[in-house]
């Protein structure tokens, strides 16, 4: 099974049906999302009118149930990235980030009281881990959790927050210090922050070099209070549960790179067959034709990769199998995608340095899908570890 | 209130199209998909049936070869509940009469209260099938609806002329049209994609509806296409250079030609 990744009939009845989606919701407006830094709300309500935040959640929440996978995830979030990268994360992370950890580690109460506007697209959720001081290094968390008086009362700051300041953002999770145990180490436990909560607030959005209408922000928590109950799964367990989560993540982005690939070939093909040069289109000279061929290697070893591993991840191999196929998935996809947006931008010459073409905000959005839920480097560093390398 | 929809498999507009040997369009050799238009009389059944007391039916109905039943599924896909596809070799090459002989049979077939259509195809483009069908079924025809309206079993439609916009009421039975304004068609989810599969499709031959061959296909239509011809590329436009001061002359004397002033 591990070598198979044939996407089935159904799969493909829904690429194009999401591509449609894409094509005629997203793509006519994400240049003017990208240039006014706009996160458009009723498009991720359509989206999620569109089934796509429910495709791994079970139907008692509205979610697709037993018919619903992974892969029709990853399908997903490619064709929506395939016309805008800042559409893509956002539904990557309302899914990877926002509903599954409610999903895997809340209580029942929990699951009641947030996953169906989640599941729905009417509300969004983020995940509150990185620090100013602690991105893949989790254990590093300075932000801290209180308990008095039956209440949490959380103090502390995250930064790059994805979703966790838009007009539909309902609740944060946090992942926090919530003591320290015998070998001095921290107990770090993940508490749910409602929006709304006060003494938490999601500062300004970025200013970002891509992803411009994806919703990101810095957040800051003053003795913010929320019930004890708000406790997400066990305590002390926090950082075992976000690792938990990151695989998934690992290969949704990946997803996310292949359709920032597909774009550059389909930008690229076009593009050199009308734009003519001395007479004849560009795409009749090898220095761009045999560029263009190495996009279209690019796509199909990424593709194969990132759904291989989605297709792991459905049939329900080994954990460690599976984490390997992953970090091999993000790695090559993403790395792939950024060399993509580069030669795509130079098939386009000086048309390429100008937004008038989506070929230059592929180019500016790429480049974070190589630091993005795990960088490059950490990538390397778990191969390396999971061929049995003694790698620090 | 049990609904059947009409729905046209043909040919997808931005792949290759071509014509047969007899002038009728290849509708085997080329790649296809449920008709945009009819698209929007799936959606409008599926919003009557959803402000209906649920206990609605809507069974899609196509005329076309094999490959047609991909037009059922989609519509199936976005939520009907049921397929009748006819197919029978003796069909090709039918004009919209004989079409609308065979589509008729079949909704008599069918346990319904009313009958929805897009307002043409998107191939060719008559528009006159639920018309047709109206007669031959004899109920009345509310057609080209741009927007609807149904209590129980009266409708009301608007239908946008260009010198007037009229609201044309029926009671069922009746054939309903709707046109590309009535309300954009909603996209086929995962989960609708995943439920089509196991919704029922039945496959009728003519001789299932009792319809003789020799009333059908290319010999027994009324109309017959004689010759058919690609649209010429467009020519260039004219490019008026300016080299010595005289180009907004030359301009506007092409403009005068061409009577634009």
């Amino acid at each position: 099974m591990s070598g198979s990744f044939e996407l089935s009939r159904e799969h493909e009845e829904f690429r194009r049906s999401v591509r449609e989606f894409a094509q005629g919701e997203i793509a006519p407006y994400a240049a003017q999302w990208d240039r006014d830094h706009h996160f458009p709300v009723d498009v991720v309500k359509k989206m999620g009118g569109l089934g796509l935040f429910g495709l791994t959640a079970p139907e008692e929440f509205g979610g697709a149930g037993d018919d619903g996978d992974f892969t029709s995830l990853c399908v997903a979030i490619e064709e929506i990235g395939r016309v805008d990268q800042s559409m893509g994360i956002t539904l990557e992370a309302a899914v990877g980030l926002g509903i599954n950890p409610i999903l895997t580690f809340g209580t029942e109460e929990q699951k009641q009281a947030w996953l169906p506007d989640l599941v729905a697209g009417q509300t969004l959720a983020g995940f509150g881990l990185t620090e100013p001081g602690a991105g893949s290094d989790a254990g590093a968390t300075r932000t801290r959790a209180e308990l008095v008086d039956g209440q949490w009362v959380v103090n502390g700051a995250k930064q790059f927050i994805t979703n966790s300041g838009s007009d539909i953002t309902s609740l944060v999770t946090v992942t926090a210090r919530t003591g320290t145990r015998e070998n001095g180490s921290a107990e770090v436990s993940t508490i749910i922050v409602p929006t709304g909560t006060e003494g938490f607030t999601a500062e300004p959005a970025y200013d970002k070099l891509g992803w411009h209408a994806s919703d990101t922000h810095p957040l800051t928590f003053e003795d913010a209070r929320v019930p004890e109950a708000n406790l997400l799964g066990e305590r002390g367990r926090g950082f075992a549960q976000f690792l938990a989560t990151l695989d998934d993540g690992r290969v949704a982005i990946a997803a996310l790179a292949v359709g920032c690939i597909q774009a550059c070939l389909d930008m690229s093909v076009q593009y050199a067959g009308e734009r003519t040069t001395f007479g004849v289109p560009i795409g009749s000279k090898q220095g761009v034709a045999f560029q263009i061929a190495d996009l279209e290697v690019m796509l199909t070893a990424s593709r194969a990769l990132t759904y291989r591993a989605a297709a792991m991840k459905d049939a329900g191999r080994p954990m460690k199998e599976f984490k390997q196929a992953a970090a091999v998935a993000k790695l090559y996809a993403t790395e792939s995608a950024v060399t993509a947006t580069r030669i795509a931008t130079q098939v386009f010459g000086g048309y390429g340095f100008m937004e008038e073409y989506p070929v230059t905000r592929f180019y500016r959005d790429a480049k974070v899908l190589e630091i993005g839920e795990g960088t490059s480097e950490v990538q390397r560093m778990l191969i390396a570890r999971g061929l049995g390398l003694p790698v620090e | 209130m049990n609904i059947v929809v009409c729905v046209k498999y043909v040919p997808d507009a931005t792949a290759d199209r071509h014509f047969e040997a007899d002038n009728t369009v290849d509708r085997v050799g080329v790649d296809g998909l449920l008709s945009e238009l009819d698209e929007y009389a799936v959606e409008q059944a599926l919003q009557l049936k959803e402000k209906g007391d649920g206990t609605d039916e809507i069974t899609v109905l196509t005329v076309g070869p094999e490959q047609a039943s991909d037009a059922i599924r989609k519509a199936l896909q976005m939520g009907a509940d049921k397929g009748v596809h006819v197919v029978d070799d003796a069909i090709a090459g039918s004009d919209s009469l004989a079409t609308s002989l065979v589509l008729a049979e079949a909704i008599k077939k069918i346990d319904h209260d009313f009958v929805v259509c897009g307002m043409a195809s998107t191939d060719g483009a008559m528009s006159v099938v639920p018309a047709m069908l109206a007669e031959r079924l004899g109920v009345p025809q509310v057609t080209f609806g741009s927007q609807i309206e149904m209590q129980g079993k009266e409708i009301r439609i608007r239908r946008d002329g260009d010198a007037a916009t009229e609201v044309i009421g029926a009671t069922a039975p009746f054939v309903l049209s709707v046109t590309d304004q009535s309300g954009e068609a909603r996209y086929p989810s995962f989960k609708g994609i995943m439920a089509a599969k196991k919704k029922p499709v039945e496959t009728w031959s003519l001789a299932d509806l009792g319809v003789e061959a020799e009333k059908v296909g290319l010999s027994a239509s009324w109309t017959q296409v004689e010759d058919t011809a690609a649209r010429p590329p467009r020519s260039q436009g004219e490019i008026v250079t300016d080299e010595d001061g005289s180009g907004a002359t030359a301009l506007a004397g092409f403009l005068a030609s061409k009577k634009f002033i």
